[in-house]
């Protein structure tokens, strides 16, 4: 799997050197890797590439309610992708990708570089409340959002109210997108802040005191200087950013709760598996949609690492 | 120093190992625990300790009560009851289950218009033979022919959902208004409130609850559906004048303002339906027992029941929504003694008693449905009104029955859709009953059934 670059690196081996026989302590370190790695393995076989086998397995065949089940190849491939419905749904995360991803690297980018410049114990406590939202269960805080939004039981009426105004509905068709990217924004942002923060505190301070000899402001600092120190971190917020928004669920499956009407059950793709296979009871179909977003975020995910690779440290 | 470092780590790698192998143990035990209908999954205590189990999953008001019931007049049998959820909820863990092939309970309550959709995958055991066959008598003719197929039983009638019309005599009397008894004058009804100054509306048109557009359709003669449980042809003809025309009826209303738009049961909805921002409720039999258990009600409100408005020159006629039954999965160990506990639950007086004091049900059973007690019922939370003999035993008796297709969950689910788009005004009545036709033949032919129109 791993290709080790012959380089300074190998001087511990990491898989045996093929000799005819290896010494005792050699093998011993053989056994000792098998035991190590045996918790891992078996979890990683029995709840992760048995599942994903048997889910292929099952996007193969195709079950009607009327006809029964048959095996029937690629074909429910061919109709995932010209269903209009799975198709709506991977537009409306590639939407949410473009709209959110930037305004959560923007946010969190931002907090990271000012509480990096801050000292004092306000600092403490800014870092402390921006990442509290994360800390709560995303069903939590998409249920406290939906009483927020609601028109009775949140503050927008009052708000809206005190200059005169009527206040929007967050939950209709036009303005439920734009209510989800705050949740997420909301929810995340702050995570993404404590990742971007460790990596401006990894960098060696002495970087900065020679740039203010030679003349650089804060700001310049801040963008030619942190920024580009810490784009490796950067680059794997996206990528984070990125699956969680293909794999968009929790949020919208919470509102829809209070919202049915704005948020169909195909909203995205994996609304759209979860509502093939529990509501409909086509497990079939729902194991092709989920394989198929599946290799479309492998495929993004790749894509991206792979235009970044200069930023990401990941080729060194 | 080097071995003993090297020692203590083999000791670590060792214990971690260990402590991984019992972990993963631990959890696979767990599973078991979960998977059979051991007693300790029970929402109730078990009275007598080494009888049979049979699992129930149901969401009635007080069905812990009835359990006890149930297990306190039974040593032989014991009933082990659980929660799954409420509807769609307990459907799509049943499905699961179903699918899954073990963890389904032995007895499930399932609504009427849902049973199509087990019966065609093979979920449901036949009770005729399990003595079932006899209790035809014993129920309405209406719920009776709701869960049989020819000579087959697939489940056990409970509760029924005629329909009446909840009105709040305080607000329509305050503006002088006339509680309506036809479709027209609840139109009417609406402006003359509006006009009167009253700032709620006269009652909520629910984007997300297309089964109460289905009853009110049905009520002028819409039926869309023709289909024989275990047959591959199937009839759908939903964009008829009828269906176009009670929907632009809503959709006029609701284009004037007179009429709120608040998806059903969310909290909103619920603080609407009790604090007078609604003037009236259209309702099933089950709807009183839901607006008594909602909190915050105003203190002052003064609620009546009246029959369901008609239409002007045409039979009254009328319609249900919901209502549920016992069905017996095919996963039951054994399917007589699942089929007892589904016959017998509320197949008793005193169980009724509970059923209908206490979560306010419609029974199906003759024995109480028939009864002067019934009938003669006092509802304090409408003053005293004897809302059975005023509304509901009338309608139950009128009712003819509603053929629904075995994808009712989808039809639900594009309902949803196409109304919300309708009160959005994105489409209209036409358009959307036209879009209905077409997702659901196409659905329909997806899951193989040949379209007859």
């Amino acid at each position: 799997m791993v290709t080790t670059t012959t380089r300074a690196g190998e001087r511990r081996a990491v898989r045996a050197p093929v000799k005819p026989r290896p010494g005792r302590i050699e093998r011993n370190r053989q056994w000792w890797g098998w035991v190590f790695l045996a918790p891992f393995a078996v979890v990683f076989l029995v709840l992760l590439v048995a599942p994903l086998a048997y889910a292929f397995w099952m996007s193969l065949r195709t079950s009607t309610l009327a006809a029964g089940e048959s095996f029937t190849g690629l074909a429910n491939y061919q109709r995932a992708f010209t269903d209009p419905l799975f198709l709506q749904g991977l537009g409306r995360v590639c939407l949410f990708v473009v709209v959110m991803v930037p305004i959560q690297l923007g946010v969190a980018l931002l907090a990271a570089l000012v509480l990096d410049t801050l000292t004092t114990r306000l600092s403490r406590f800014s870092r402390l409340m921006i990442f509290v939202p994360y800390a709560v269960p995303a069903m939590i805080g998409a249920l406290m959002w939906g009483f927020l939004y609601s028109p009775r039981f949140g503050p927008a009426t009052d708000l809206f109210g005190l200059v005169g105004a009527t206040a929007p509905d967050f939950l209709a068709p036009g303005t439920v997108f734009g209510s989800l990217v705050n949740i997420v924004t909301w929810q995340w942002s702050g995570y993404y802040m404590i990742i971007l923060y460790a990596a401006l505190r990894g960098i060696d301070p002495s970087l900065y005191e020679a740039a203010r000899i030679d003349g650089a402001s804060g700001r310049q600092i801040a963008l030619r200087i942190k920024v580009p120190m810490i784009s490796a971190a950067l680059v794997m917020v996206v990528v984070f950013s990125l699956i969680g928004t293909l794999q968009f669920f929790t949020e919208p499956s919470i509102l829809r709760n209070v919202a049915a009407g704005s948020i169909p059950v195909h909203y995205t793709p994996n609304m759209y598996a979860h509502g093939l296979a529990f509501s409909y009871q086509q497990f079939n179909y729902a194991a092709t949609i989920s394989f198929a977003l599946g290799v479309i975020v492998f495929a993004f995910s790749y894509l991206f690492l792979f235009l970044t690779r200069k930023r990401s440290g990941l080729n060194s | 120093m080097r071995t003993t470092q090297k020692s203590r780590r083999r000791a670590a790698g060792v214990a971690f190992t260990l402590g991984a192998a019992m972990v993963l143990a631990a959890c696979t035990g767990g599973d078991d625990d979960g998977g059979n209908s051991s007693a300790a999954s029970c929402t109730n205590t078990i009275k007598v300790e080494d009888a049979p189990v049979v699992t129930v999953w149901a969401w009635y008001p007080a069905m812990e009560q009835a359990v006890d019931l149930f297990n306190e007049n039974n040593d032989d049998v014991q009933v082990c009851w659980t929660n799954a959820g409420q509807g769609g909820d307990a459907y799509q863990a049943f499905s699961t289950a179903l699918e899954a092939g073990s963890g389904a309970p032995d007895v499930m309550m399932i609504e009427a218009e849902f049973l199509g959709q087990y019966t065609i995958r093979d979920a449901l055991v036949d009770l005729a033979p399990l003595g079932a066959a006899d209790l035809a008598d014993e129920y309405t003719e209406g719920a009776w022919s709701d869960v049989t197929e020819g000579d087959a039983v697939y489940a056990i009638p409970v509760d029924g959902g005629p329909m009446g019309f909840l009105v709040r005599q305080d607000i329509f009397d305050e503006y002088g208004v006339a509680v309506p008894t036809t479709w027209e004058q609840f139109a009417a009804a609406a402006e003359q409130l509006k006009t009167a100054g009253y700032d709620g509306y006269i009652a909520n048109f629910p984007p997300n609850w297309w089964a109460f557009f289905q009853a009110m359709a049905a009520q002028r003669g819409w039926a869309p559906f023709e289909y024989d449980s275990g047959s591959t042809e199937i009839g759908i003809d939903m964009a008829t004048p009828e269906a176009v025309e009670v929907l632009s009826f809503w959709e006029d209303l609701v284009d004037r303002d007179l009429l709120a738009t608040d998806e059903a049961f969310t909290a909103d909805y619920n603080a609407s339906l009790v604090d007078g921002t609604y003037a009236s409720y259209v309702a099933a039999a089950w709807g009183p027992g839901y607006l008594a258990g909602l909190s915050d009600a105003d203190a002052d409100a003064v609620w009546r029941a009246v029959p369901l408005p008609q239409w002007e020159g045409q039979e009254p006629r009328q319609v249900n929504i919901g209502g549920s039954t016992f069905a017996v999965s095919e996963q039951a160990d054994n399917p007589e003694l699942a089929a007892r506990v589904a016959m017998e639950i509320f197949g008793t007086e005193e169980a009724w008693q509970i059923g209908i004091e206490q979560a306010a049900l419609f029974p199906l059973w003759r024995p109480v449905l028939e009864s002067d007690d019934f009938a003669n019922l006092e509802y304090p939370f409408f003053g005293g009104q004897q809302i059975n003999k005023d509304v509901f035993l009338e309608s139950a008796a009128g009712y003819e029955g509603f053929t629904t297709p075995p994808f009712l969950t989808y039809v639900y689910d594009q309902g949803t859709e196409q109304l919300t788009a309708l009160v959005e005004g994105s489409t209209d009545a036409a358009g959307a009953m036209e879009a209905m036709q077409q997702s659901v033949t196409s659905y329909a032919e997806s899951q193989g059934f040949t379209v007859v129109e």
